[in-house]
């Protein structure tokens, strides 16, 4: 099955980090893609900018809505994803639980819907 | 109703009370659709109540249901879904299917449909009702009515815990031996929750909680069979038998309520007694304590205490102070000042409870006001003894229980 796992963490986290530490996380993160490729489970992966650079769209009464800014106004934002193929959802909680982003932000699993 | 017909239809109850689960935990193991498995398996035994009479009993009953019912999800398969995915789906079911049906004993997977039930991606209020209805084909009706909540919602609920384990891919495995016990205690929590709700109708008047610890000492004794090196387990169902045996004895024959003290032990069920003190002493022989474990062992001092007549407080203390350490609630906490009541006093048993009215779960938890108003009665301070009394007595809901705060209350002097 294939899994999406959204990364949700505090972005302002990020720039508090010295240079040192944000390098660390960096390669933290490098780390955990090469395992995911080495198992053969990575389907897809991307870090986004920062929610600051979103923009929401809608269509109401005909007219489409452009706003500044993430849909959902909370502290946690989607900061990047990956998309993994494993066997069921114990396989998919043990490859999140190794993701750096489980220890100091969330991890959110949500299998694909197959078509 | 003709012969045939009573035959097959006791020959139906007979294989449901047996396989059940065995049969929805195989169909559902492979494509994780555990509704589909129970409409499934339900239209077979529809078809069986109408062929058997006619064609007489199969001889392998379990093997001719499995067959019929896998027609069955296969036809809905197909209906559903077409070409690539609906072929891979029927492979999936006929994978193992053929060889199970060919062998007289079908592969067991309860144990692994139970983990599912309890898996921690699943809601922990819903687990028991899960539990008992896949692996025990409950209705929804009789589980809601024990869970006191109403019988569309208990049916929503657990239409999405089944959608919840088909879509989020929750396994059929038993976990491996570095993530068992934590797996299994939530599997025995949610027996013991089922337990726990057919265990608060003390009169037995209610037949639908009555069967409910029925149905979770059968859960209970099924791990313990699969598992027989998991004290836990054996724990469990050491502690489910000590006070089943006890269940009648809480009612005198004008139906009121006798406290444990009071209790006669001759009316006790001396078996049940017997075998869930060889549960403990095999438990214990593993080396690996625990909750259940625990609980066991505290309900088997009580009854220790009762039929030799001989004090054991400091030994009850002692078992209380590892659960509380081990798995502290204020529950725990309540029983263990009640049992200090007895080795140091009420003052240091309410000493022993202070702090805990911070929880405000208790607040509501009539045990709590109960221990409060007896020990309070017992230091002479009669005036909060009565109110706390007064509380209690507003919020149980067994008349029995009521009548009997009432006297305790009534017989405070001053």
């Amino acid at each position: 099955m294939q899994y999406l796992l959204m990364l949700y963490l505090d972005e302002s986290g990020w720039s508090n980090l010295t240079k040192e530490e944000q390098a660390q996380g960096v390669a933290a993160y490098g780390a955990y893609t090469e395992a995911l490729k080495k198992a053969g489970i990575l389907a897809g992966s991307n870090r986004l900018q920062p929610s600051a650079a979103a923009t929401t769209v809608r269509i109401a009464n005909g007219k489409s809505q452009v706003l500044d800014g993430p849909y959902a106004d909370s502290k946690e934002q989607v900061g990047g994803y990956y998309m993994i193929d494993v066997p069921d959802l114990d396989a998919a909680i043990s490859w999140a639980a190794r993701c750096p982003t489980a220890s100091h932000g969330i991890v959110e699993l949500r299998p694909i819907w197959s078509m | 109703m003709s012969d045939g017909d009573e035959q097959a239809r006791s020959m139906a109850d007979a294989v449901a009370r047996r396989s059940y689960g065995k049969l929805v935990a195989f169909l559902a193991s492979r494509t994780r659709d555990v509704a589909a498995a129970e409409d499934a398996l339900s239209e077979a035994f529809a078809a069986a109540l109408a062929d058997w009479p006619v064609n007489g009993c199969p001889s392998n009953p379990e093997a001719w249901l499995l067959t019929v019912a896998r027609r069955k999800m296969i036809d809905v398969i197909r209906r559903m879904r077409s070409g690539e995915e609906a072929a891979a789906q029927v492979r999936l079911l006929a994978d193992g299917l053929d060889a199970a049906t060919a062998d007289a004993d079908i592969p067991d997977h309860r144990l692994a449909l139970m983990f599912a039930c309890a898996h921690p991606a699943i809601e922990a209020g819903i687990r028991a009702p899960l539990m008992l209805q896949t692996v025990l084909g409950l209705d929804a009706k009789p589980i809601a009515s024990a869970f006191l909540v109403s019988p569309a919602a208990m049916g929503k609920r657990l239409v999405r815990a089944k959608d919840k384990i088909r879509q989020a891919g929750i396994p059929f495995i038993v976990p491996e031996r570095d993530e068992l016990p934590d797996r299994l205690d939530a599997v025995l929590d949610a027996i013991y929750a089922a337990f726990a709700e057919g265990w608060s109708d003390p009169g037995g008047t209610d037949a639908a909680r009555r069967d409910l610890t029925d149905e979770a000492m059968f859960l209970a004794r099924l791990v313990t069979e699969l598992l027989p090196q998991e004290p836990e387990a054996l724990g469990l169902l050491a502690l489910m038998l000590h006070a089943e045996a006890r269940r009648r004895a809480r009612r005198n024959a004008q139906g009121a309520y006798v406290p444990l003290a009071e209790q006669d032990p001759a009316t006790w069920d001396a078996r049940m007694i017997d075998e869930a003190e060889a549960l403990l002493v095999r438990a214990s022989a593993i080396g690996r304590i625990g909750r259940y474990q625990l609980e066991g062992a505290l309900q088997s001092a009580h009854m220790h205490r009762c039929r030799t007549g001989r004090a054991n407080w400091a030994e009850v203390v002692q078992l209380y102070d590892a659960l509380l350490a081990l798995a502290g609630s204020p529950v725990v906490a309540i029983n263990r000042a009640l049992a200090i009541a007895e080795t140091h006093g009420p003052r240091a048993a309410l000493a022993a409870m202070q702090g805990l009215d911070e929880d405000t779960r208790l607040a509501e938890y009539q045990p709590y006001w109960a221990a409060r108003a007896e020990l309070l009665a017992k230091t002479g301070a009669h005036a909060d003894a009565g109110e706390a009394y007064e509380i209690a007595i507003g919020l149980e809901h067994d008349p029995a229980v009521r009548r009997f705060l009432q006297q305790r209350q009534a017989g405070l002097v001053g």
